[in-house]
């Protein structure tokens, strides 16, 4: 049963404040401002409330009166979500975890460390950094977003080219089901027997339930790390450079292009002094001295081979905080470059490269669209900035057309509609580019049969079918 | 019970929905989660369901049909330069892409390598009958569910996989393996330990009962000798050359005898020739800290063992004539799981605590609704 009426819901606010939560429910229009959307901020909604959590005791508290109750609920951290992943449910609560920031415990002699879901991405590596051990994935939001989020939405980042996406750095974690049951999945070990219930938790959007408390593998910090700059004068022959790279058997840890109008965004921003060009490629090595020289000449060699024009490579640690820091802020360094922007987040196989390029840009020439594209190259996966004035008169619609239009492509050339942002609001339309019916079909009886009233961030991955009100179906304390 | 044989997607279909429980068979090299001949469950032969579907060696990815033979995509990989590097166990020569990702187990070789992160796409049939798709044939992709990922491990008891796509990575041009001669278990973990967490990242790292440390290090063939080398001398006691075993138990002294040595040692390891067609296999996860506890239990038993990827697992040979049942118990008191490979078929290879509680349950439920794949009963 959703709260129509202000008696209900005050009912239940008075509830959830009875669990001991007091003044941590937030209800008033100022304190749910802020909670409306998450980064993409196309999609807002104001939630019933917001309940500021601080235990793992607290989670399973409240997911169990939402359960009783029949309130939906999504889970929160900083919310930097790219696809409305933690954007409020029509009715239904924020569960707040920021204030559950601990870092429980860091085993150097396992390399893991045990965290809660409200820690910074970025404060794990500080946390192990004293053991020279850090944490490796690594998305553009590291400094504020949390482990809770890249773990529900297995996010990726610059270098999982090398190391994979957070699923493979989640060896355990304790999670409450929709239903308010705790259950444990995985353990500290990098193996598991039985299937890998951890791994098919990770990414799944908040659907399957709150995970609050996570194990993380972590890995030593490198011996040396060496960053290459590399300008081409088409994005193309960047592509192929890249494709010579992998095909010579080279892992780097990181492999970005950039072009001309994402440089120029970055430089009319915060400045990384990057060579100007029609591609600026990014290749970072990391391991012990001896291999990541031997490596670096390898690179540098196809890279000059490939066609390259200026061409650098540092060691300074300054010198590469910079050129990353460019990197990173080219989201919101667009922002220089239009009033609005829509960010894509496609995959294609790393051979189509070049033609996904080609054809981003004919789509966009033809529609009259500037598309700025920044990419983890390595891994194929794409980030076209499409942007428009949303004062034009039909830009928004014109621009999201586009958009469409670029993970048709991604999913005709073999690829994804989503490396790493996840589905979300913004992209479940988008998945049976995908998965046939049959597919989706097989995930939304998942879900069902996790959380059958259907109440753990409804909405996003998966549209719900429409006989699925939560009013139609069991109580699900009868079915599990 | 007869075995009914399902060489394309259709007949897994079929054989599916007529709704006897069975059990997806292939190579057969995991003996002990094969049904038994006298048992309700029947074997699906699913070893005619082979092949490469597609590989380019550019894109470092494959997509094959689960009976594919792990040999044939080996050698295909080698052949350029790739291979896989969660290093399967070979408990046969008929092992199977498909048997690899059920059994969910890295081999000896995959340090920081295990195969849950190397699986990225699947098809397989559910226990409806169901044909459904999981992940895609891309390195990197976040759309869905993680079905690749619940794969690994299941044994054929959520689905019966038809295509799987795997993430690859370059061979090491050359490797090396090094024997730190450690004496005792305490002292043999601080030196894996102090390895793991070391500026050169060791394909294998292995522990003996008596606390001896193996370790394998890759790297392009002109740096491979000053490479170990700096592993060797990074702690103490220095590391030595491993010998091949025809040598005798002493270190390696020529560049051939080194070679030779890496190659029979892991390709012994890999095999698990250690365990003896006397016991069974076992593979129990863990961790470092817990590892004394363990073993204290298995030498009071005076069990064979040893402890792989760097102290994450345990791999133990449990002699056939005992019951699994108290090696089961065991683990359980010690809050562990494991899974049996080897040796006569049981009704339930996984032993020890159960793992995934209610979420398990309901995924399974979801999949397998009839319990096909569970031998009848949910």
């Amino acid at each position: 049963m959703r709260y129509r009426c202000n008696m209900e819901s005050e009912r239940f606010t008075t509830s959830l404040r009875a669990l001991g939560l007091g003044d941590r429910v937030l209800t008033s229009d100022a304190q749910l401002a802020a909670f409306g959307s998450d980064a993409l901020t196309a999609f807002n909604q104001r939630p019933l409330a917001v309940v500021v959590v601080e235990s793992a005791a607290e989670v399973a508290a409240v997911v169990r009166r939402c359960h009783e109750a029949g309130v939906p609920f999504v889970a929160r951290g900083s919310g930097t979500s790219l696809s409305g992943g933690s954007v409020p449910v029509e009715g239904g609560i924020v569960i707040a975890l920021n204030r559950m920031n601990r870092v429980l415990s860091v085993d150097p002699d396992a390399r893991i460390a045990v965290v809660e879901p409200g820690v910074i991405n970025l404060a794990v590596s500080a946390a192990a950094a004293a053991h020279g051990l850090a944490y490796a994935p690594d998305p553009s939001s590291q400094s504020v977003c949390t482990i809770g989020g890249n773990l529900a939405f297995n996010s990726g980042g610059a270098h999982c080219l090398k190391h994979g996406m957070t699923a493979n750095h989640i060896l355990g974690l304790r999670a409450v089901l929709p239903d308010g049951e705790v259950v444990d999945l995985g353990g500290e070990s990098t193996e598991h027997v039985g299937p890998d219930w951890a791994g098919m938790f990770c990414g799944c959007e908040g659907l399957f339930g709150i995970a609050v408390e996570a194990t993380l593998r972590l890995v030593p910090v490198p011996e040396s790390v060496r960053t290459a700059l590399a300008v081409f004068d088409s994005l193309e022959r960047a592509g192929e450079a890249v494709a010579a790279i992998v095909g010579a058997g080279l892992v780097p840890v990181a492999m970005e292009i950039m072009d001309a109008l994402a440089i120029e965004a970055a430089e009319a921003s915060v400045k990384p002094a990057y060579p100007s060009g029609a591609a600026l490629l990014i290749v970072e090595l990391e391991g012990d001295e001896a291999v990541v020289e031997h490596e670096l000449a390898a690179v540098e060699a196809l890279l000059r081979e490939a066609g390259c024009g200026e061409l650098r490579a540092t060691a300074d640690p300054g010198e590469r905080a910079l050129i990353w820091k460019g990197r990173k802020s080219a989201f919101s360094a667009v922002g220089w470059l239009a009033p609005d922007y829509i960010v894509q987040d496609g995959v294609v196989p790393r051979t189509r490269l070049g033609e996904a390029l080609r054809e981003i840009d004919r789509l966009g020439a033809e529609r009259g669209i500037r598309v700025a594209n920044v990419f983890h190259a390595g891994d194929g996966n794409l980030h076209p900035l499409i942007l428009y004035d949303g004062r034009e008169e039909g830009a928004v619609e014109r621009a999201e057309e586009l958009a469409a239009d670029i993970l048709a492509l991604c999913v005709d050339l073999g690829g994804s509609i989503t490396g790493e942002h996840g589905v979300g609001v913004e992209k479940r339309d988008h998945m049976k580019l995908m998965f046939s019916a049959e597919d989706l079909g097989l995930m939304e009886d998942l879900r069902a049969a996790v959380d059958p009233g259907r109440l753990a961030n409804p909405g996003k991955m998966l549209i719900p079918p429409p006989s699925a009100s939560p009013a139609a179906v069991p109580n699900p304390a009868a079915t599990a | 019970m007869s075995a009914l044989v399902a060489s394309d997607v259709a007949a897994v279909q079929a054989a599916v929905r007529e709704g006897r429980p069975l059990l997806p068979v292939a190579g057969g090299t995991h003996p002990a989660s094969v049904p038994g001949p006298d048992g309700p469950v029947r074997v699906l032969d699913v070893s005619g369901l082979a092949g490469i579907v597609d590989y380019d060696p550019a894109e470092l990815t494959f997509t094959a049909r689960p009976g594919t033979p792990l040999a044939e995509i080996e050698q295909m990989l080698a052949a350029n330069g790739q291979h896989l590097p969660f290093d399967p166990p070979r408990l046969g020569p008929d092992a199977t892409l498909g048997g690899a990702v059920a059994a969910g187990v890295t081999g000896p070789g995959g340090f920081a390598a295990g195969i849950r992160d190397f699986v990225v796409g699947v098809r397989f049939v559910d226990g409806t009958g169901r044909l459904a798709a999981g992940g895609g044939r891309v390195v990197k992709n976040a759309a869905g569910f993680d079905l690749p990922k619940l794969m690994v491990g299941s044994l054929g008891r959520l689905g019966v996989m038809v295509e799987l796509s795997l993430k690859v990575f370059p061979r090491p041009e050359a490797t090396a393996s090094l024997r730190f001669p450690t004496v005792g278990l305490a002292a043999g973990l601080a030196a894996i330990a102090a390895l793991a967490r070391g500026p050169i990242t060791p394909l294998a790292l292995d522990l003996a009962a008596d606390g001896a440390v193996t370790a394998r290090v890759g790297a392009a063939a002109e740096l491979i000798a000053a490479r170990a080398e700096r592993l060797a001398r990074s702690i103490e006691p220095h590391g030595e050359p491993l010998a091949a075993a025809e040598h005798g138990p002493r270190s390696a002294t020529s560049p051939g005898e080194v070679a030779a040595g890496d190659a029979s040692h892991w390709g012994e390891a890999r095999r698990f020739a250690w365990v003896g067609d006397d016991a069974r296999l076992v593979v129990v996860p863990t961790a470092p800290r817990r590892i004394a506890t363990l073993d204290a239990e298995l030498d009071s038993r005076g069990l064979r063992r040893r402890y792989g990827l760097a102290a994450n697992v345990a791999w133990i040979a449990w002699p056939e004539a005992t019951p699994v049942a108290e090696l089961s118990a065991l683990l359980a008191a010690h809050a562990m799981s494991g899974l049996v490979l080897t040796g006569a078929p049981l009704p339930e290879p996984l032993i020890g605590a159960a793992a995934g509680g209610a979420f398990a349950r309901r995924i399974a439920g979801a999949l397998d609704p009839r319990g096909t794949f569970a031998g009848g009963s949910r």
